[in-house]
């Protein structure tokens, strides 16, 4: 198991260090420094000396680093490190070296609570932070009663929860936000096209709510009524914790006690019938060694009564590159020599409509023979109230022993960041 | 909070801040304390001072000291013994979470001096009425094991914790499998008996409750949990099915270490399921939760990507209609892309080779040379594959060739010199425009393929001679690779045009032999000149016999070692694919067991194995196997290692029983012996009875003469040697 924990700076420099287990010293980090930091070419995640293994994570300007001396379990090791990142994400809204040396007084005290000898402990960010705080909590009677409630919820069946919660409105939000991944030759046939949803809920509910959630998931589907039009096939999907896996594997019914506050409640996987929120028609020329011209024309294939915002195009241009001459309909298109990239942003483009730009890259001379990779012009957007995949959300019911009444909202979000690539 | 460098007397004003009256003050001095411990300062001196502020209402102040006591009571263990009254204090506080800090901590403490009084606490823990300090008492038995394991079996603990894998909350079973595991593994590791009280059976009784609280436990100790059930024995086929089916749903789980902790049970108890119909339901449940973990953080993804790739070892049909989510993205992670081209060629078959071949093509003009070279071997091993494609393959690798950029010349020359080899005298149309490409070629591995694919076609090629001698002019110059195949070809060229290159194959015997460093270069000129001189025929039949076609190996491992990997899924083993014993603990392993393996891989990264890298670089470069080389880039396994390694997988035996065995050994064989040891006295015999002037060692020479078993002068199979030959060579002696 994890046997020591560090955080380093990309100097090297130690932020944060705590040894779980006595198989080593401290001077391990220096090995790590010299190894990875001071390297140049790491090509792997884990590195191996001896009988030491270093996993690493880099996060901005850290290196989230665990070391463990045995046949470690790797997955397990690499998640753990991404929770220690989403909880300072949490805790301190960003992670970064500033963050890190600002609350290095909490950040032990949560890597003492996550990890024990080695084996990662509770790490529920809600219920950390019933007990973690930025403030000193004073042991006193109260907080003895407290605690004890808290310890018992941390450890319970439904360690994400606790029972107490009261709210004058019984509110739950759902959010469905969809990734869309696509991967679009030159010649314009759809590579890989498919979702990655997220289910985004928001529970504000007094109790401890038994709830039920309803998809148009073809599965649960066809078990109803066969032949419904719009169902929808999920290729796969995870939950989160709370939701009762037994359950979905026998009934696919999807039933939970969700925690309080906001958390992911499902994570899906779609690759049939993607419906593509923007087409991009790139038109690339190079005109001899001097010049290469681009059409490039967006268009926004969906409802008319919707509209695709913060839409930002990177398309990128050769090495050589001096200037390049933009003209565009709509948004602002400006070159950025440091990415070697053309970068246009379109606030808002409505649904069925089309943009086009023309822009012409004036290039140097160069020696090298070398050419052009050509990467893919990378697009990224989001569309409100679309599912790429076409999902829906059929129902949410809440059970409550005190039978309150709840009211939910839903809310679908389509987007892409990085992933949506059109190669020309 | 100062990280800077230590001003003068900084522990001085530390110590006088830690004695403050004030009580903020004094609080602060901890962290700053705490601040220059962590960046490596020795702050061992506060010690005293740090311990004044122990006793406290202060949680956090509490935890800081706590923190720093971690730290240094080894450096200050009869200092230590002035803290255990407070912790022993502590471990009865009202507060849980204080006796749960305290128990914790004092697990920690690692100090002589201090370990006889945490039994009392520690026992009382165990019992406590509430779950949280229940659950850290568990996992501080397995902290009281590592120190001092007489302790934990006289005080019961062992017992106690059996006791607790019944307990009512799943974290405190989850905790306690942990511990218990982990004590299990260090009494095994320490070399225990099997009826040692440390080791961990798990019985059907602790089954059923493990399958319980797997449901109900937070997502860490589902990990501990399966783990343990991986481990279980069970005792009919029914049990098998029941366990399979318990643990399917836990493919669902959003962590990505439970997912393949569940694969890895299923993996493991599959064996054990006889319904047909339940082990298809089974496999065509994990493929897609496989398929998800691709869209987790790139570490968590590659660590996935080596498990499926072991998976597919073992089951090839299990993501067969996946190809497509296999395809990289331009932003992944180098180390991420060169798996998943692994994983396609894998995958590859008629009906999605179209897709992939397009693919290939586009990675071949992206800018990183590693993924660039990778995507053009992974087209040759596709065409070697999938006989339908060749075509296709080839073609896309001339286009690439015209693209005359260095480094996608070379390795597309390398590739295509392995079709040559699978589809003899099918290409031949292609050679005009490798030859074109000769000036381009500065790489040995390129050259020495190019000079190869000429020697083989010299009947067909018009300037086959003046090709060749260029290489001949400028043969001391080359390195030892291209001098063996120049050698070689031009041997074939005589052989086959016997009039036109009189001339050229006696310079090339004469430069080989009179002005070579290389032994083996040396000895194979020595060889085929008397070969030549004696007998053309029987030179003929042993240099140009046709060679039997090659294909891709299925596995990388052999089939013991890819059992024990599917058992060790998402471990640090089934990322490396190598044994644990290869680089946990000693980190040495016998050569017996390695030969039981058939893993050779030793000390991964050890000095040795670089310096044997550096000479298997060489040999690699002619070594057609080194098809499947992606764990090549994490540097561990080495070319020599691989050929040996091979050679006992069964579909590389085939393979190497054809392709590459030694020409001596055939040579022995005609002798009546064959195989390895008998390879090195024949060679022996040679330089005894033959070839005086060098005196080979026999058990070194198998490894130094490795680079004779290129392809390029394979002789036939001892079957088909002629009778003829025979008796000529016999004359030789």
């Amino acid at each position: 198991m994890i046997s020591a924990f560090f955080i380093f700076n990309q100097k090297g420099e130690v932020l944060i260090s705590r040894l779980y287990r006595t198989d080593f010293k401290r001077s391990i980090a220096d090995v790590f420094r010299i190894q990875v930091i001071s390297s140049s070419d790491v090509r792997s995640p884990i590195i191996t000396l001896g009988s030491t293994s270093f996993f690493h994570v880099r996060i901005g300007n850290l290196y989230v680093v665990a070391v463990t001396k045995n046949n470690a379990n790797a997955a397990l090791v690499f998640e753990f490190c991404y929770r220690f990142i989403a909880i300072s994400k949490a805790y301190f809204g960003k992670i970064d070296e500033e963050a890190i040396k600002n609350n290095f007084v909490l950040v032990y005290e949560l890597i003492d609570e996550i990890c024990d000898f080695g084996y990662p402990q509770n790490s529920e960010i809600d219920t950390l932070k019933t007990y973690i705080t930025t403030e000193s909590v004073v042991s006193s009677i109260i907080a003895t009663e407290e605690s004890s409630k808290i310890t018992e919820q941390a450890t319970g069946a439904t360690s994400w929860r606790r029972g107490d919660v009261k709210y004058k409105k019984n509110e739950a939000f759902v959010d469905v936000v969809e990734t869309v991944n696509l991967n679009m030759s030159a010649k314009g046939t759809v590579l890989r096209a498919d979702v990655d949803g997220h289910i985004q809920m928001r529970a504000y509910l007094s109790g401890t709510p038994e709830c039920k959630f309803g998809l148009n998931d073809k599965l649960v589907i066809d078990q109803k009524d066969r032949g419904s039009i719009d169902a929808v096939e999920l290729d796969d999907c995870r939950f989160h914790q709370c939701v009762r896996l037994h359950d979905f594997n026998a009934s696919r019914t999807i039933s939970f006690v969700p925690p309080d506050g906001e958390f992911e409640l499902m994570r899906y996987r779609c690759t049939s019938k993607i419906k593509l929120p923007l087409r991009v028609i790139p038109t690339v020329h190079e005109v001899g060694t001097s010049q290469v011209q681009y059409t490039i024309t967006i268009k926004t294939v969906f409802d008319n009564k919707l509209a695709a915002t913060n839409v930002v195009l990177r398309i990128p241009t050769p090495l050589n590159t001096t200037t390049v001459d933009c003209k565009v309909a709509a948004g602002k298109a400006k070159y950025v020599p440091a990415e070697n990239v053309v970068v246009w942003k379109v606030p808002r483009i409505q649904g069925g409509q089309e943009c086009t730009l023309t822009a012409t890259a004036s290039l140097t001379s160069t020696t090298t023979r070398q050419v052009w990779a050509r990467p893919p012009i990378d697009v990224d957007f989001q569309v409100l109230m679309l599912t790429a995949s076409g999902l829906e959300v059929r129902f949410l019911k809440v059970f409550e022993k005190s039978n309150y009444h709840s009211v939910k909202w839903v809310r679908y979000l389509t987007k892409a960041s990085g992933s949506y690539q059109i190669r020309f | 909070m100062s990280f800077r460098a230590q001003k003068k007397g900084e522990n001085y004003e530390l110590s006088v801040d830690l004695n403050s009256e004030y009580r903020d003050k004094r609080k602060d001095a901890i962290k700053r304390t705490i601040a220059s411990m962590t960046v490596g300062k020795d702050v061992s001196g506060l010690f005293p001072d740090v311990l004044k502020n122990m006793q406290t209402d202060d949680l956090e102040q509490k935890k800081l000291v706590y923190l720093y006591l971690m730290n240094y009571a080894k450096t200050q263990p009869e200092l230590v013994i002035l803290a255990v009254n407070t912790f022993v204090k502590d471990t009865d506080d009202p507060n849980p979470l204080v006796r749960a800090l305290a128990i914790r901590t004092m697990g920690c403490l690692r100090a002589e001096k201090i370990i006889d009084y945490l039994c009392d606490p520690l026992q009382k823990c165990l019992r406590d009425e509430n779950p949280y300090v229940r659950k850290t008492a568990a996992l501080c038995v397995a902290k009281l094991y590592d120190l001092k394991p007489d302790l934990v079996l006289d005080n019961g603990f062992l017992e106690q914790l059996h006791e607790m894998v019944s307990d009512s909350n799943p974290m405190v079973v989850a905790n306690t499998v942990a511990a218990l595991t982990d004590i299990h593994t260090a009494a095994t590791g320490a070399g225990c008996l099997p009826n040692d009280p440390a080791v961990f059976v798990i019985t059907s009784t602790i089954l059923n409750k493990l399958l319980i609280a797997l449901n109900e436990c937070s997502e860490w100790g589902r990990v501990a949990i399966l783990n343990a059930l991986a481990r279980y024995t069970p005792q009919d086929d029914k049990e098998n099915d029941h366990i399979c089916e318990r643990v399917v749903p836990q493919f669902q789980h959003a962590n990505g270490s439970v997912v393949l902790a569940a694969v890895k049970v299923v993996m493991i108890h599959m064996r054990g399921v006889r319904r047909e119909e339940l082990v298809k339901q089974l496999i065509r449940k994990m493929a897609p939760p496989l398929v998800t973990l691709l869209s987790s953080p790139p570490e968590v993804q590659w660590v996935a990507l080596r498990n499926i790739n072991l998976l597919l070892q073992k089951r090839p049909d299990i993501l067969s209609n996946e190809m497509r989510v296999f395809f990289c993205k331009y932003n992944d992670p180098l180390y991420v892309k060169i798996e998943k081209l692994d994983i396609m060629v894998r995958l590859a078959s008629e009906t999605n080779v179209d897709a992939l071949l397009s693919e290939l093509k586009e990675y071949a003009s992206e800018v990183d040379v590693d993924f660039v070279r990778k995507s053009i071997k992974a087209i040759g091993q596709t065409a070697v594959k999938i006989d339908a494609a060749a075509d296709r393959c080839v073609h896309v690798l001339l286009e690439l060739i015209n693209s005359r950029v260095s480094y996608v010349v070379q390795e597309a020359v390398v590739v295509m010199k392995d079709i040559f080899r699978k589809y003899p005298s099918t290409y031949e149309g292609v050679i005009p425009t490798l030859c074109a490409n000769l000036d381009e070629l500065d790489e040995p591995e390129a050259k020495a393929s190019l000079i190869w694919i000429i020697g083989e076609y010299a009947n067909k090629i018009d300037n086959a001679d003046e090709l060749l001698s260029i290489f001949v002019e400028s043969f001391t110059e080359e390195s030892n690779p291209v001098q063996l195949q120049t050698l070689t070809a031009v041997v074939k060229l005589f052989l086959t045009k016997p009039d036109s290159s009189q001339a050229i194959v006696q310079r090339v015997l004469n430069t080989a032999t009179k002005d070579c460093d290389s032994p083996d270069v040396r000895d194979r000129a020595y060889i085929y000149w008397r070969l030549l001189s004696t007998d053309p025929g029987a030179a003929k039949s042993v240099v140009l016999a046709p060679r039997p076609p090659i294909s891709i190996p299925r596995t990388t491992v052999a089939p013991g070692l890819l059992e024990e990997l599917l058992g060790e899924i998402s471990s640090l083993a089934s990322v490396y694919h190598k044994p644990p014993e290869t680089f946990v603990g000693r980190g040495r392993v016998s050569a017996e067991s390695v030969q039981r393996k058939g893993a050779d891989l030793s000390d991964d990264l050890s000095s040795t194995q670089k310096a044997l890298q550096t000479v298997a670089a060489g040999q690699q470069s002619e070594n057609l196997l080194d098809f499947d080389d992606a764990p090549a880039t994490e540097g561990q396994p080495s070319g020599l290692a691989a050929t040996e390694v091979f050679s006992q997988t069964p579909a590389a035996a085939n393979l190497l029983a054809g392709t590459s065995s030694n020409p001596l050994d055939d040579l022995v064989s005609i002798f009546g012996g064959s195989g390895g040891g008998a390879a090195a006295g024949g060679l022996g015999g040679f330089g005894a009875l033959g070839l005086g002037g060098f005196a080979p060692a026999p058990a070194p020479a198998t490894q130094a003469l490795s680079p004779i078993s290129t392809p390029a002068i394979q002789s036939p199979p001892p079957q088909q040697a002629p009778q003829q030959p025979q008796d000529d060579l016999l004359g030789l002696f």
